[in-house]
């Protein structure tokens, strides 16, 4: 009788603890209301809107490739299932187009759904959370003003419990920090803007900070590095893998342009991202960079791959040899064979002729003591660039890298990484390269196309960070 | 001496192990199908398959290739006996200066290896890699569909 | 500098033949004059001339041997370009001659061997060439004939001939071979021919699939990149970073010791390495770049603002129409409703080859051989013969096919760096290939132009008053001479680049098609010809016919919207030529451009029309294309277009020639700009130069052919260049409100336009 009445009363306090979830976490919905007319919309407000959307990047998740821009329908994997983006434009019926403003604001502040449902946070509305409320009201004229698209993305297939929207409640309120932004009275003006954007529309942490088993961002390890589709995010804190170390020039160029003569070309999901910002107003990119750069934080010693770059560079004769000649001109002894095995071989017949060639960025081959992708922390980044290249933009300018998914097999691909990390870097071998490699090949990661906009044809870009090319 | 696997046989070649592998098939085994295009693996001329993959024979060093399957159109058919995409690129006409079309043809054969129920716009986007400058584009598609058709209609055939 | 059809002889064996298979020939002036009647009760008409190329080669045996086992072959002095010219002479060929078309051998091009019809270019090939093969082929099956008659005793009309044979009534045949003695066919062409009746025609008037595609698709031997002579070494040559980089020095010693070089050759500021094998030559090339020091100039325009540059030139004034209607004048100054006008612009584009060019030589015994893809031979023998200090007839040119050239590319160049590293290394061939940068930084562009239109309306809405004004440099630059080949301007005693020409109306180059050719009373065309290249130029496919059609055929628009006429009524309304109209018609009702309503938002319809140099083939195109607002990107989705081509010769090659023009305009149009700074050209290749991918082709295009048997032939590989530009536009305006006259139509250009 007692273990009956134990029993019960667990049970009953169990129902009054699930209905005290429910009650606390319930939210109304609110009203639809009809589509509201572009013309409704100031100009202006438009226009601010469509520069917040890209330094948001909203079109990169919620399109689907070859789909209608802002329609829905891309696969986002992650830990607990895929997730997929919804269709956010003004569509009465499968998009957004019933929503209020107020609707809006909700969703980007709190992460609730019209229909007062919680939204998942492969929607980064703990980033959108830190937009004011004058930017939300942008974006929703910008969202309205779209074209409206008949489109339902697919269904996400996520495991129960998490698949009780209702759930999200208890993880908001662990992780959810409701905005908006509040300045940082010790630093300056460009610099919170920098960070209001970075933190905000930008989540640059949704990628770029490592996660808990909660799929939360760790609180205390920002910027310490993150993945993002199969690709490393590097760290942009203190322990920046770059080897010359970044700083607000040179980020605002990658970010604004696609590319970085001394860190290389944007790839991966940083194409489209940098592709967006490029749309962006530049004094909001290079606050930006600004603000990444107080967290990248000074190099603790001399840049000392930027020296031995600089010698290579002089002794290569690159600003003489003739572009017109062949881009891949290089000088005798270069990608030397001897020594270093297969993959010494493998680099100075495959990779020597572009990556030591004197052809400029963003179409040349970058020095490799300059990658990333070799000084990161595995060699996931690495691999995916030499599996599937940098493929060719549809009619625009762009750089092309072929790829080598074909030519080279798992152990030729771990062997030229194994030895392009010894040979470029000054950090030990990596561990795991096989498993990185066959990761990669396996998760058959699609290049994403970088248009690096700013073509050297432009001859304010034959100088840069006050070099000159001849 | 680099030992390599062309279209079924087995070559030994005289070459440094750097060598591009488009030029060890054009100047040691007088292959003529891939072209050199860029050398820089921006056109799609000079492609090859290896191991059933295409491949920019121009940036894929011989050193790469030892043990595997290299194929050129050479490899697919003759002028007396041609393989189904080579009948249908005849058949349609699908070439006007025809210096891009064997690079087209192996990335096409690639594909309808694979998936020889290819969509229209699976044969787009397979093809983007492949350049053509005298505008044969339309004739192209329509070749690697009749391709298709013929590799289904003779797969049917091998089935019953 | 070309020969010029004789039309009249043409028109007569033409008119009724319809043999032809590409056609691409245009009529002239001359034949107006030689329709004229002969001067009553003077001194005697002169003979009438040779139909076609047969005026400068009469000899028959100069285009047709017959050996004694049979063996048939044709010469021709025009080259297979990828346009299926081999395929239509022989089916001339082996019409006339009653031979089969797989039997018959041709030879094309060769200065030891055929003809010298100069370059082939400009749509002329079958009207030249065509013709003289279609003359000199009758003319043998009739000495064939009268030979086989005298050896059978029977008379000459009752032979008949099949299969390479002459056949007697009572069954006897006399195969040619047999039948031909000694000097039978060194003799003089007549000016006239026993044609064959066109209806019955069994080999030309067809879709016949051209010889040169089977070994194309297998693998076969068809280019010149495909010439392995035993003991052939490979050339390449180091080119300058920039038109006029000064050679400092090299240290060439390192070089000299890398495997398989052979010799490296340096003469002034030309450098090359010549080596046992492909590879290698390629890997000395670059140790030699890198080793190379270069003085460059600062000398290039700026391309910031190119129309700036081209109108600032200096310029020469040609005045290609100036007409006032008297009538028409009056009443315009009072009734003059709207007057527009607008400046449309494009930058130098490049012809980009798909294979770099190539070419290769041989210095034997004091001759020496190239083996190149140049389109004349003869002028590219006289160039290297000069350059080489050499008798012309020590110099043997044979073309071999390369890439589509689409005009005056690096094939002559490279074969000049072939002639000259050959006579680095007499007795061996040497192949010299040009690398992909080097094609695209060295060929000669398609010239960056400027146009400018103004005209009025009168109150019945159509057009009193027009003017027009083109600036461009010439867009013939080909040999001749030395000047005109790289090489022999870079050597130490340069050869000085000859002194750019117009070429003259009716044809022209920068004014081709500038002269509109609706209906209007006054109108004025001035073509302010460039002298100055500040950027290396020479001929691009159409000429000046781009630019032009482009203009023209965007104002008509222009002015049309701005009385809110229907793009199509409107040039319709100002157009008496029933051909011109019908090929409206059709482009316009196939399209379904009445049906406005089936329009998706965020697409737009665009026209234009034109007759290739107001001489050729008449070309309207109708096209859809869909501009995506995110992001500025246009895409054609789908064009139809109509073509009146006179006597239809081969359909599918028609049709083959405009969908590749849409293709390749299209891409002109959307994405094309050579780039370069104050220095160096710098799209040196498809990254930096990129051309339509599969990504951007359309989902349809159909090709609607007016046959008009009967009729001359009418050039039509280059007359779908200007109107897919113009329908490009005219349809990106109606999508988005927006006109853009600079090309190309970048989605840069776009985007800035349409905001968000």
């Amino acid at each position: 009788m007692r273990a009956v009445r134990s029993i019960l009363v667990l049970c009953l306090l169990l129902a009054l603890a699930a209905g005290i979830y429910v009650f606390v976490a319930w939210r109304p919905a609110i009203a639809p209301i009809a589509p509201p007319s572009a013309g409704g919309f100031d100009a202006a407000l438009v226009q601010r809107g469509a520069t917040l959307a890209a330094i948001g990047d909203c079109a990169v998740c919620h399109t689907a490739p070859g789909g209608r821009v802002l329609a829905g329908g891309l696969a986002l994997p992650t830990p607990f299932g895929t997730v997929f983006s919804t269709n956010i434009t003004p569509d009465a019926e499968t998009g957004i187009g019933g929503w209020s403003e107020a609707a809006f604001q909700r969703a980007m502040r709190q992460g609730i759904r019209r229909d007062g449902a919680y939204l998942y946070p492969a929607f980064p509305y703990d980033h959108f959370t830190l937009v004011t409320d004058d930017d939300d009201r942008a974006l929703y004229a910008y969202l309205m003003t779209r074209q409206p698209v008949h489109a339902t993305a697919p269904a996400n297939t996520l495991p129960f419990p998490l698949n009780v929207r209702l759930v999200m409640f208890g993880w908001d309120l662990l992780f959810l920090h409701q905005g908006p932004y509040r300045a940082d009275a010790a630093q300056n003006e460009t610099w919170n803007r920098g960070a209001y954007l970075a933190e905000g529309l930008g989540h640059c942490g949704a990628c770029h900070t490592p996660r808990n088993v909660l799929g939360a961002e760790k609180t205390g390890r920002k910027f310490a590095g993150g993945e993002a589709e199969g690709w490393t995010a590097y760290a942009l804190n203190s322990s920046s893998p770059a080897p010359v170390r970044w700083n607000a020039p040179a980020l605002d160029h990658y970010l604004g342009q696609g590319w970085d003569e001394l860190h290389g070309v944007a790839r991966g999901p940083m194409a489209p991202v940098t592709e967006d910002l490029h749309a962006a107003p530049p004094d909001d990119v290079r606050a930006i960079a600004v603000y990444v750069a107080t967290q990248i934080g000074e190099p603790a010693a001399p840049p000392q791959p930027l020296e031995r770059h600089a010698q290579k560079q002089a002794g290569r004769g690159k600003a003489a040899a003739a572009a017109s000649a062949d881009s891949q001109a290089v000088t005798i002894g270069a990608g030397a064979t001897t020594g270093g095995g297969d993959g010494a071989l493998i680099y100075a017949a495959a990779c020597a002729g572009c990556h030591e060639g004197p052809r400029a960025l963003p179409y040349g081959g970058i020095d490799l003591a300059l990658s990333s992708g070799i000084s990161g922390p595995s060699a996931k980044n690495l691999a995916n660039v030499v599996l599937y290249g940098l493929p060719a933009a549809a009619g625009a300018r762009s750089p092309i890298m072929p790829g080598f998914a074909a030519a080279m097999d798992d152990a030729q691909l771990a062997a030229l990484a194994a030895y392009l990390r010894g040979h470029f870097s000054d950090k030990g071998p990596w561990r795991d390269v096989d498993e990185s490699v066959r990761e990669a090949r396996s998760a058959q990661t699609a290049p994403v196309v970088n248009h690096a906009p700013a073509a050297p044809s432009d001859p304010t870009q034959r100088t840069t960070h006050g070099e000159t090319q001849r | 001496m680099v030992k390599l696997n062309v279209n079924g046989r087995a070559e030994e070649v005289d070459a440094d192990p750097r060598t591009p592998l488009l030029y060890v098939l054009r100047g040691d085994l007088k292959l003529n199908a891939a072209k050199f295009g860029c050398g820089l693996g921006q056109c799609g001329a000079c492609t090859v398959l290896v191991n059933g993959e295409p491949v920019f024979s121009c940036v894929t060093p011989v050193a790469l290739l030892e043990g595997k399957q290299i194929t050129t159109l050479e490899g697919l058919g003759t002028v007396d006996k041609p393989a189904p995409i080579q009948r249908a690129f005849i058949a349609e006409q699908a070439a006007q200066c025809g210096y891009c079309i064997p690079g087209m043809m192996m990335r096409a054969q690639a594909l309808l290896q694979k998936n020889p129920r290819a969509s229209d716009a699976d044969i787009r986007a397979w093809l983007e890699p492949n350049l053509c400058r005298c505008g044969t584009h339309m004739r192209i598609l329509r070749a690697v569909r009749r391709a298709a058709e013929m590799m289904q209609t003779a797969q049917a055939g091998d089935a019953r | 500098m070309r020969s010029d059809a004789i039309v009249v002889s043409r028109r007569a064996v033409l008119a009724g033949s319809g043999a032809l298979i590409f056609s691409f020939a245009s009529t002239s002036r001359l034949s107006a004059q030689q329709q004229s009647p002969p001067n009553p009760g003077g001194a005697p008409p002169a003979p009438p001339p040779l139909p076609g190329s047969l005026s400068k080669t009469p000899f028959l045996d100069s285009w047709i041997r017959i050996d004694a086992d049979g063996a048939i072959t044709i010469f021709t002095g025009k080259a297979e370009l990828g346009q299926g010219i081999k395929t239509a002479l022989l089916q001339i060929a082996a019409e006339q001659l009653d031979a089969d078309l797989d039997k018959l051998k041709l030879i094309a091009a060769d200065t030891a061997r055929t003809p010298d019809e100069q370059y082939t270019a400009g749509s002329h090939s079958l009207q030249d060439s065509g013709t003289a093969i279609l003359n000199a082929a009758a003319q043998v099956r009739a000495l064939l004939i009268a030979a086989a008659a005298t050896r059978a005793g029977i008379p000459a009309e009752q032979m008949k001939t099949e299969h390479a044979a002459v056949v007697a009534p009572d069954g006897r045949r006399f195969g040619y071979g047999e039948l031909v003695a000694a000097e039978m066919l060194h003799v003089q062409a007549s000016a006239q021919s026993p044609l064959k009746d066109p209806k019955a025609y069994q080999v030309m008037d067809r879709s016949v699939q051209r010889i040169d595609i089977p070994a194309k698709v297998t693998g076969g031997a068809a280019y010149v990149q495909d010439l392995r002579p035993p003991d052939m070494a490979h050339g390449r040559v180091v080119r300058p970073p920039s038109y006029s980089a000064q050679l400092a020095g090299v240290d060439t010693g390192a070089i000299e010791k890398m495997p398989g070089v052979l010799k490296i050759v340096r003469d002034g500021n030309f450098l090359a390495v010549i080596a046992e094998r492909e590879f290698q030559a390629i890997q000395a090339m670059r140790a030699l770049a890198a080793a190379a020091r270069w003085q460059e100039t600062a000398k290039l325009p700026n391309a910031a603002d190119l129309p700036a540059v081209v109108t600032g030139l200096a310029a020469r004034d040609i005045t290609d129409l100036d007409r006032h209607d008297p009538g028409g004048g009056a009443a315009t100054a009072l009734t003059a409703l709207t007057a527009l006008t607008a400046s449309y612009t494009r930058p130098y584009l490049s012809h980009g080859s798909i294979g770099p060019s190539c070419a290769v030589a041989q210095l034997k015994d004091d001759a020496l051989t190239v083996w190149t893809h140049t389109q004349g031979v003869f002028p590219d023998r006289a160039a290297i013969a000069e350059m080489l200090h050499m008798p012309p007839d020590k110099v043997r040119c044979i073309q071999t096919e390369g890439s589509g050239c689409y005009g005056h590319n690096g094939a002559d160049d490279a074969a000049g760096d072939a002639a000259l590293l050959a006579s680095a290394l007499p007795g061996r061939p040497v192949r010299v290939q040009w690398m992909r940068e080097q094609e695209h930084a060295w060929e000669p562009y398609g010239p960056a132009m400027v146009a400018k239109v103004k005209a009025s309306l009168d109150a019945g809405g159509r057009i009193s008053d027009w003017d027009y004004e083109v600036w461009s440099n010439t867009h013939s630059m080909r040999p001749g001479t030395a000047g005109s080949l790289l090489a022999a301007r870079h050597l130490a005693s340069p050869f000085p680049q000859p002194e750019p020409k117009p070429i003259p109306m009716p044809e022209g180059d920068g004014d081709r098609n500038s002269i509109p050719i609706y209906k209007i009373p006054t109108a004025r065309v001035i073509y302010h010809f460039l002298p100055a290249m500040p950027v290396r130029v020479s001929a691009l496919r159409g000429l000046g016919a781009h630019v032009n059609v482009f203009a023209i055929e965007s104002f008509m628009d222009e002015l049309a919207a701005s009385i809110g006429a229907d793009p199509v009524e409107f040039r319709l309304k100002h157009l008496d030529d029933p051909r011109a109209r019908e090929v409206i018609s059709t482009a316009a009702e196939r399209f379904g451009w009445s049906e406005k309503w089936r329009r998706v938002p965020g697409r737009g319809y665009g026209f234009a029309f034109a007759r290739y140099k107001n001489l050729a083939a008449y070309c309207a195109i109708a096209c859809e294309v869909e501009v995506e607002r995110s992001t500025g990107r246009a895409r054609m989705v789908r064009a139809v277009a109509a073509v009146d081509s006179g006597q239809v010769v081969n359909p599918d090659g028609i049709a083959n020639q405009i969908e590749g023009a849409i293709m390749q305009s299209m891409s002109w149009t959307l994405y094309e700009s050579v780039t370069f700074d104050d220095t160096r050209i710098t799209s040196i290749d498809w990254a930096s130069y990129p051309i339509l991918r599969f990504a951007d082709v359309p989902d349809e295009v159909a090709v609607h052919i007016i046959d008009r048997p009967g009729t001359p032939f009418l050039g039509s590989g280059e007359a779908g260049q200007g109107p897919t530009a113009a329908a490009v536009a005219n349809a990106i305006a109606d999508a988005t409100g927006h006109r853009f006259r600079d090309l190309p139509i970048s989605r840069e250009r776009i985007k800035a336009a349409i905001g968000v």
